[in-house]
C-alpha cells in the first residue's frame, strides 16, 4: 500500500441478519484529504464507516488503516489504533452528565497524564477553534443542535487524530450552522494535517468542502469523482442525487405488491 | 384451534431466547469483574455512583424503615400481650428486621429507586450513542460506565439495609416504649440477649450483599442490553424492577434455607 493512502478498502462485504448491506466496496482514501461518502438513507454508508472504525467486523474483504489490518485486530490493538482516530456522531453524542469543558477534556484525561492546567489550556484552545470557548461551563442540554455538534467536533479532535470520521454531520442543522460545521471540518482537517471521511447526504454543502466523493447505492459504489466531476456527471444516479430529482434510478416507494393485488387480497396486514 | 407445532415453536423460541439472554448476562458479569480495576484505581468514579445510588436513596430507606418498625411494634405488641410477654417486643422487632425485613425490603426499595435509574441512565446513554462514542474514543464503556455503577450499588446495598434495620428498631422502640409503655430496660436487654451477631446480624449483611450484587447486575445489564429507543428503555426499566423483585425473593428463600436451619 502506498504511503499516500491512509485508508485502503478492498472488496468489503457486510451482511446483517443474512441481508447483504455492503457488497464489494473498494475505496482508497489519501492522506490529508476530505472524502465524502454519499448515498440515500439505508444504503450502507454508516455501516461502511463502522467497518473502518472497527466497530463492525465485515463478513468479507479487508480494511487497512495506515499499515494495520483493522478487521483482524485484537481489542487492545483496536483501542490503540482508535486513539489516533476521532469520530463525530450524527447528533454529537455528548456525555449529558458532564459540562462542555469536561466533554472535550474526556479523551485527554482518559489517555494522557497531562496536568489539569495543561488540559485546561488545550480544551480552551480546541473550543476556541470551534468558536465556543465562552460556552465551556454550559451543560450539553443548554446547547443548540449546531453548538452541540461543534463541541462534539472539538472533542473528536482533542487528541489531534490522524483520521476523523463524520457520521451525518449536517443532519438537523439550520443553513447557518450547516455552513459553519462544513467550514470547520475543512479548516480543522487542514490545520491538523488529518484525513477526514464524511458520511452525508447533504450534496450542496459537501461539494463545497470535500476533495473527493464516493456515491454508494445498495451496498455498492456506483459513482465517484472530484466535486467538479460530480457536478458535470451525466450518470443518471448522480444526476438524480445532486439535483434532488424525484424521478430516476432511485425509487421513492418501498417495494410492495401492486395496488390492485393489495386491494383484491381483501385483508389489510398491520 | 391453534396449531400445536406453532405453539411448540413459539415455546421453544421463548425458552431459547431466555437461555441465550441468561448466558449473555453471565458473560456480561464476567466482563464487569475483569474490567473492574478502574473502578477501584479511580475510586472517585465508584464513589460518585455510591452517592447517586446510596446517598440519594437515604430518604426512602429511612422513612420506610421507620414505618416498618412502627408497624412491627404495633403488630408485635398485639400478639405478645396475648401471652403476657410484651417485654420480648425488642427481640421480635430486631430479629424480624436484621434477618428478613431489613435486607429484603431495603433491596426491593433499592431496586425501584436506584436500580431503575441506573437502567434508565445506561439505556439512554446507549440510545444517544454515548456508549458508542466512548468506545470509539478507545474507552471501554464496561470499565468506565458499567463497572462503577455496579460496584456503587454493591457497596450501597448493605449500608442501606443496615440503616433500614436501625430505623426499624427505632420505630419499634417509639411505638413499644414511648407510646405503649413497654419497659425500656426489658426492651433493650432482651434484644441484646436474643440477637446473635453471627447468626442474625452477619447473615443479614451477607443477604443484603448478595441482593446488592443481584440488583446491580440486573440494573446494569438491562440498561446495556436495552433496545435503544424510548420504548426499549422503558421496557428495560420495567424488567429491572420486576426481575429484581423476583430475584430478591427467590434468593432470600435460598439463603434463608442455608443460613437458619433451626439453629
Amino acid at each position: 500500500m502506498s504511503d499516500d493512502i491512509l485508508v485502503d478498502i478492498e472488496d468489503l462485504h457486510f451482511n446483517y441478519d443474512g441481508r447483504p448491506v455492503l457488497q464489494g466496496i473498494n475505496m482508497k482514501i489519501p492522506r490529508g484529504k476530505v472524502v465524502a461518502i454519499m448515498g440515500g438513507s439505508g444504503c450502507g454508508k454508516t455501516t461502511l464507516l463502522r467497518c473502518i472504525g472497527g466497530q463492525l467486523r465485515p463478513t468479507g474483504g479487508r480494511v487497512r488503516l495506515e499499515r494495520h489490518q483493522v478487521c483482524g485486530m485484537s481489542h487492545a490493538e483496536l483501542y490503540a489504533l482508535r486513539r489516533k482516530m476521532g469520530m463525530l456522531f450524527q447528533f454529537g453524542a455528548l456525555f449529558t452528565d458532564i459540562s462542555v469543558f469536561d466533554n472535550v477534556a474526556f479523551p485527554l484525561r482518559e489517555h494522557t497524564d497531562m496536568s489539569e492546567e495543561m488540559i485546561r489550556d488545550l480544551v480552551l484552545m480546541k473550543l476556541e477553534a470551534v468558536g465556543l470557548r465562552g460556552a465551556h461551563q454550559l451543560m450539553p442540554g443548554e446547547l443548540s443542535g449546531g453548538m452541540a455538534r461543534r463541541v462534539a467536533l472539538a472533542r473528536a479532535v482533542a487528541l489531534d487524530p490522524m483520521l476523523v470520521m463524520y457520521d451525518e454531520p449536517f443532519t438537523g442543522l439550520d443553513p447557518i450552522a450547516l455552513g459553519v460545521i462544513g467550514q470547520l471540518i475543512r479548516k480543522l482537517n487542514d490545520a491538523l494535517g488529518a484525513t477526514s471521511i464524511m458520511v452525508t447526504h447533504d450534496v450542496q454543502e459537501s461539494l463545497l468542502i470535500v476533495d473527493y466523493i464516493y456515491f454508494v447505492s445498495q451496498g455498492r459504489i456506483v459513482a465517484e469523482g472530484t466535486p467538479d466531476q460530480i457536478r458535470a456527471s451525466t450518470d443518471p444516479f448522480v444526476h438524480q442525487f445532486v439535483h434532488a430529482e424525484v424521478d430516476g434510478p432511485v425509487h421513492f416507494d418501498y417495494p410492495a405488491r401492486s395496488l390492485r393485488e393489495e386491494f383484491l387480497s381483501g385483508v389489510a396486514h398491520g | 384451534m391453534a396449531d400445536p407445532a406453532a405453539l411448540l415453536r413459539k415455546l421453544g423460541h421463548a425458552v431459547t431466547e431466555r437461555v441465550w439472554r441468561l448466558g449473555f448476562a453471565a458473560r456480561f458479569f464476567v466482563a464487569i469483574i475483569i474490567y473492574s480495576g478502574a473502578s477501584f484505581r479511580r475510586l472517585h468514579l465508584t464513589l460518585r455512583e455510591v452517592f447517586f445510588s446510596g446517598v440519594l436513596s437515604l430518604l426512602i430507606i429511612t422513612v420506610s424503615g421507620l414505618f416498618v418498625g412502627l408497624v412491627l411494634g404495633l403488630q408485635g405488641y398485639e400478639t405478645l400481650q396475648r401471652y403476657g410477654s410484651t417485654e420480648a417486643l425488642g427481640v421480635l422487632v430486631a430479629l424480624s428486621l436484621t434477618r428478613e425485613l431489613g435486607p429484603v425490603v431495603a433491596a426491593l426499595l433499592f431496586a425501584s429507586r436506584a436500580g431503575s435509574s441506573v437502567t434508565a441512565e445506561i439505556g439512554l446513554m446507549k440510545a444517544t450513542e454515548q456508549l458508542k462514542a466512548m468506545d470509539m474514543m478507545a474507552v471501554n464503556p464496561i470499565a468506565r460506565v458499567v463497572a462503577p455503577r455496579f460496584w456503587g450499588g454493591v457497596i450501597s446495598m448493605p449500608l442501606l439495609a443496615a440503616l433500614f434495620s436501625a430505623m426499624g428498631v427505632l420505630g419499634g422502640w417509639l411505638i413499644g416504649v414511648v407510646f405503649i409503655g413497654v419497659d425500656e430496660g426489658a426492651f433493650w436487654s432482651q434484644m441484646q440477649a436474643g440477637v446473635d451477631f453471627r447468626f442474625d446480624v452477619w447473615n443479614g449483611v451477607i443477604k443484603s450483599f448478595v441482593f446488592g450484587v443481584a440488583v446491580s447486575l440486573i440494573a446494569v445489564f438491562e440498561g446495556y442490553d436495552s433496545v435503544p429507543t424510548a420504548e426499549g428503555v422503558s421496557r428495560a426499566i420495567t424488567r429491572t424492577v420486576v426481575t429484581s423483585a423476583l430475584a430478591i425473593l427467590a434468593l432470600d428463600f435460598v439463603l434463608t434455607s442455608f443460613m437458619f436451619r433451626g439453629a
